[in-house]
């Protein structure tokens, strides 16, 4: 699929998305500080969760993904954002490894399901109360397992970390707007 | 016992003779068909009938084709799909005709194309009975090696005849024993290796059940040859028979002193005991082997050292497979030369394979090396049943490969068949028709290395673990063109980093069906495709080059 | 003092392209670490016998058309060995991803984060991402112990526990049930730690594991770090009583 640029701007436009992860990854992304007035001068943040919008843009040069593939949501959200970006970015453990939302891939669903909102209930439902109390219908189902984000869309850098530190995405963004193509081990690691 | 007393045995033996022979097949193959409850029902028959003195009733080995068992040779009539209730209508037809209905063909080419060495006496002799064993020249070979010949000699004569290694990687005999016999120490071991695993081959079974004898002779000429006193024969649990027919020879050829101290009258001595192995593909690998028969886990550790300088208990050790050994006797008592004319220029003598598959007549058959591959599988298998076409023959196990159609000309040899990217292997061969899919056969192979992958390295524990995965995906239509690629690189990695060759060789299924057969790969993932629509990894988007950036 | 035989040779040998001499007898391995020529182990450790699982250690010897693990191979006359090339390069990274998707490493909350073998490991051989489908195994930790703690999820399988309780502490509590992947330690005959009437309680088997599997009970994460030092000694001590 081809992508059109915007028209009204000749910055690099950046998104950050946040799916199954603890938002640490975004936390880390606001310890850039002062660094983000700056940033905020070399691109056009179109999409994150600090900004607010609904729908993903039709054409983003780099998105940054936090997270891993958990729901059925998750997975349209990371399929929507293949399409539509240029360069992707893994950003964080989860979205690297499946990390901690991916320790429930050790159990069925129905088990952790059980477990979430039977056995801890003050009151064991009955089953009927089951029926509603599951989260089955209303909010996105979860899929079989939760998986790294590679598992479903081809990622073109990954930054592991958990989360990675704000020093090391500033060097990931920074070397990518002179327009290299940066080590991310050289400045993270696995559970850093 | 002395030499004299066993060419008395022999004539007293082979004189004694009776008018009429029935003779049953007893191996695994037709005991699964109820041949032990036929011989009896034919003894009980002879018995009846009152002409005990006449007719002999006896069990015999296999005779090949266990597709029609179970067979009874009665005198020189064949007899397939035969039951219990025919019995009387088979003793009674002795005096007569052949019985029409049951009659087996011998001269068709299942029969007439195979060159019987180490098969020489199957269907011949009761492989319980010594002295019908010895009647047909059991232990002449070690009686002509412990009298008339020094090790060297001995050595000498199996070099000469290029005997081979059976057990699958083809290595010359006659080396490993000399390699052996020069290794310091006066503790040395000989193994027979009879733990055969490979889905699909059972020849060596045949051998440990048709003609034990056979084996414990080879064994006792190679501990002469290496000097060694001790030798273990390593049978996998999972043949009982096996280990009942071994396991009665070595009791008789104890009583009757054909091993133990000082054979023929000679210094020579030579103890064999039997070990179990618990199920464990892995201890066919020789130091996995050694560490099983120590009593540890039965792993196999980095070579060298080698089991010929350091091998159980830390002393030189031979390890040659059951056919290896069922190979000596006839070596030593008609000569290396007439071994030698026998096959092709590297491979020399005869093979055993156990077909199975999509074929007319599956069963054990031995053929000279340098037959080729369409003669197996058109004339002495009799081609693909049901009109089907004929697609691949997988040949040596799960450490071996697919040959397709179009290479069916090669000859069966070592270098052949590593050339067409397979192996001899032990000698299974598994022929497959148009209704198979290839991706399919390297996944049966692949999970069979998986659950018998013992753990010990990286490559084989995981590695293995996720090319049956990937294959999987492939298989169940959920694979990615990124899922083949890294397969392939998977398969390369395991062949070269992997301890022992069962990890080695665990890639060779999936690399010989890429090689032959890519495009059925190719077409499953297609149809993924196609399936799960455009939303797919490599399809979402174009890749962009990064100076779209400033 | 180790026992020098009669037999004992000086060996010249090249290890990427430098001119090298060492005792026969000697291990590619050996011979590169004196020289500072880093070879990557996992199941290695100086005062164990030599595994040969771990396969990071495999190198190119010249004239050889297969590779070689440099923890079990012995310097020859004249070998030319090369510890790095991008096709090892690339064996080794595929290997400690497989280690990876094998089972459930989540170092951000391993006790051993900042301090395991296999995440330096990772970080050295520059593994970003696990190419593999992750296996997602079902695994216990045996809790059972007063003070230890074995966390199956962690284990890499090298063995080094088996071989320290059986070859310096003498007594073979752990070793190894299943195959395959399905592999797992087990003490004694598969019962829980804390029950194995043979476990002495040393502690050298957590010391020894180069991963948050085996760790001190009450360890926070990252605050489990371990030390081996102590191995290469006892191996010395034991061969001067000898």
């Amino acid at each position: 699929m081809t992508t059109t640029t915007t028209a009204t701007t000749t910055r690099p436009t950046v998104a950050t998305v946040w799916l199954d992860g603890c938002s640490g990854c975004h936390m880390s992304l606001m310890d850039l500080d002062e660094r983000l007035i700056t940033l905020a001068g070399l691109v056009d943040i179109l999409h994150s969760p600090v900004v607010d919008p609904k729908e993903f843009p039709q054409s983003v040069d780099v998105t940054l993904v936090e997270g891993a593939v958990s729901s059925e949501e998750d997975l349209h959200k990371a399929n929507v954002i293949r399409a539509h970006s240029k360069f992707v970015i893994a950003l964080g453990d989860c979205a690297v490894t499946g990390n901690v939302p991916a320790m429930r891939n050790y159990w069925d669903r129905s088990d952790l399901f059980d477990r979430a909102y039977v056995e801890n209930a003050q009151e064991p439902p009955t089953a009927e109360e089951r029926k509603v109390i599951l989260p089955l219908t209303v909010v996105p189902p979860l899929r079989p397992l939760a998986t790294p984000l590679h598992e479903v869309i081809k990622v073109d850098l990954y930054l592991p970390g958990c989360p990675p530190p704000a020093d090391a995405i500033w060097f990931v963004l920074t070397e990518f707007l002179a327009g290299r193509v940066p080590n991310a081990m050289s400045v993270s690691r696995f559970g850093k | 016992m002395k030499p004299e007393e066993l060419m008395t045995m022999m004539e007293k033996a082979r004189a004694d003779t009776f008018e009429h022979e029935l003779r049953v097949c007893t191996e695994s193959g037709c005991m699964s068909l109820q041949s032990d409850v036929l011989q009896k029902a034919l003894s009980d028959e002879v018995k009846r009938r009152g002409i005990s003195d006449k007719v002999c009733v006896k069990g015999v080995g296999c005779m090949g084709l266990c597709c029609n068992g179970p067979l009874v040779k009665a005198d020189k009539a064949m007899y397939q799909f035969v039951k219990p209730e025919h019995a009387p209508a088979i003793v009674e037809a002795l005096a007569t005709q052949p019985i029409k209905e049951l009659l087996c063909d011998t001269q068709q080419p299942f029969f007439t194309r195979q060159k019987l060495v180490v098969r020489e006496h199957f269907g011949i002799v009761d492989p319980e009975n010594l002295m019908d064993c010895i009647a047909h020249g059991a232990y002449q070979a070690l009686l002509k090696t412990v009298t008339t010949m020094t090790p060297p000699q001995v050595i000498q004569e199996i070099s000469d005849s290029g005997l081979r290694g059976r057990g699958g990687a083809g290595f010359p005999t006659g080396l490993k024993w000399a390699t052996v016999s020069k290794a310091g120490g006066t503790t040395k071991y000989v193994i027979c290796n009879g733990d055969e695993g490979d889905p699909g081959a059972f020849m060596d079974r045949s051998v440990m059940e048709g003609d034990p004898h056979r084996v414990l002779e080879g064994m006792a000429i190679a501990a002469y040859a290496v000097g060694a006193e001790n030798g273990v024969i390593y049978v996998r649990a999972e043949y009982p028979l096996a280990v009942k027919r071994l396991t009665k020879a070595i009791n008789l050829a104890r009583r009757h002193e054909l091993i133990g101290h000082n054979i023929f009258g000679t210094k020579f001595s030579f103890n064999v005991e039997l070990r179990l192995g618990a199920g464990a593909f892995v201890c066919g690998e020789e130091t996995a082997l050694i560490a099983s028969v120590e009593g540890k886990r039965g792993v196999p550790r980095p070579r060298p050292p080698y089991p010929a300088n350091y091998g159980l208990f830390g002393y030189p050790t031979l390890i040659n497979n059951v056919e290896t050994y069922a190979n000596i006797a006839p070596i030593i008592n008609k000569g290396a030369a007439w071994f030698a004319q026998i096959g092709t220029e590297k491979s020399k003598g005869t093979k055993i394979f156990a077909l199975t598959g999509k074929i007319k007549n599956t069963g054990l058959i031995e053929v000279p090396m340098g037959i080729a591959l369409r003669d197996i599988i058109y004339d002495i298998a009799g081609g693909i049943p049901d009109g089907k076409a004929f697609k691949a023959v997988q040949t040596g196990g799960p450490s071996g490969g697919c040959i397709p159609a179009d290479l069916l000309d090669i000859t069966v040899d070592y270098e052949s068949l590593a050339k067409a990217g397979s192996i001899m292997g032990s000698g299974g061969m598994i022929v497959m028709d148009e209704t198979s899919n290839m991706a399919d056969v390297a996944r049966f192979f692949m999970e069979f290395c998986m659950t018998e992958s013992c753990g010990k390295c990286i490559p084989c524990r995981v590695g293995t673990y996720e090319m049956h995965e990937l294959l999987d995906r492939i298989c169940e239509k959920r694979g990615t063109p990124e899922d083949l690629q890294l397969l392939k690189d998977l398969c390369d990695m395991v062949k070269q980093t992997s301890l022992c060759g069962l990890g080695q060789s665990a890639p060779n299924p999936v690399l010989s069906t890429l090689r032959y057969f890519e495009q059925e790969y190719q077409n499953l993932i297609a149809e993924a495709q196609a399936a799960r629509g455009q939303t797919t990894h490599a399809d979402t988007s174009e890749h962009i080059e990064l100076e779209v950036l400033p | 003092m180790s026992a020098v035989t009669s037999t004992t040779q000086s060996i010249t040998l090249t290890i990427d392209d430098k001119a090298i001499s060492c005792r026969s007898g000697e291990t590619i391995l050996q011979v590169a670490r004196e020289n500072n020529i880093d070879i990557p182990t996992l199941c290695y450790l100086e005062g164990l016998t030599v595994w040969g699982g771990c396969r990071l250690c495999m190198v190119e010897i010249a004239a050889s058309p297969k590779l070689h693990a440099a923890c079990a191979t012995e310097c020859t006359e004249g070998m030319t060995v090369r510890t790095t090339s991008p096709r090892l390069k690339q064996y080794r990274k595929m290997i400690v991803e497989m280690l990876f998707a094998e089972r459930n490493h989540v170092c951000s909350v391993c006790v051993s984060n900042g301090h395991c073998e296999l995440q330096n490991m990772a970080t050295k051989l520059e593994i970003d991402h696990v190419r593999f489908p992750y296996r997602f195994p079902h695994l216990a930790v045996d809790n059972s112990h007063d003070y230890m703690r074995l966390d199956h999820n962690r284990c890499i399988l090298c063995l080094r526990c088996v071989r320290v309780c059986g070859e310096i502490e003498g007594a073979h509590t752990k070793d190894v049930k299943g195959r395959g992947v399905l592999s797992a330690i087990i003490h004694d005959l598969d019962e829980p730690w804390g029950d194995s009437q043979t476990c002495t309680g040393c502690g050298k088997c957590v010391n020894v594991c180069p991963t948050g599997a085996l760790t001190h009970r009450g360890t926070a994460v990252g605050e489990m770090t371990k030390k081996t030092e102590f191995l290469p000694y006892l191996t010395l001590m034991r061969e001067v009583k000898l």
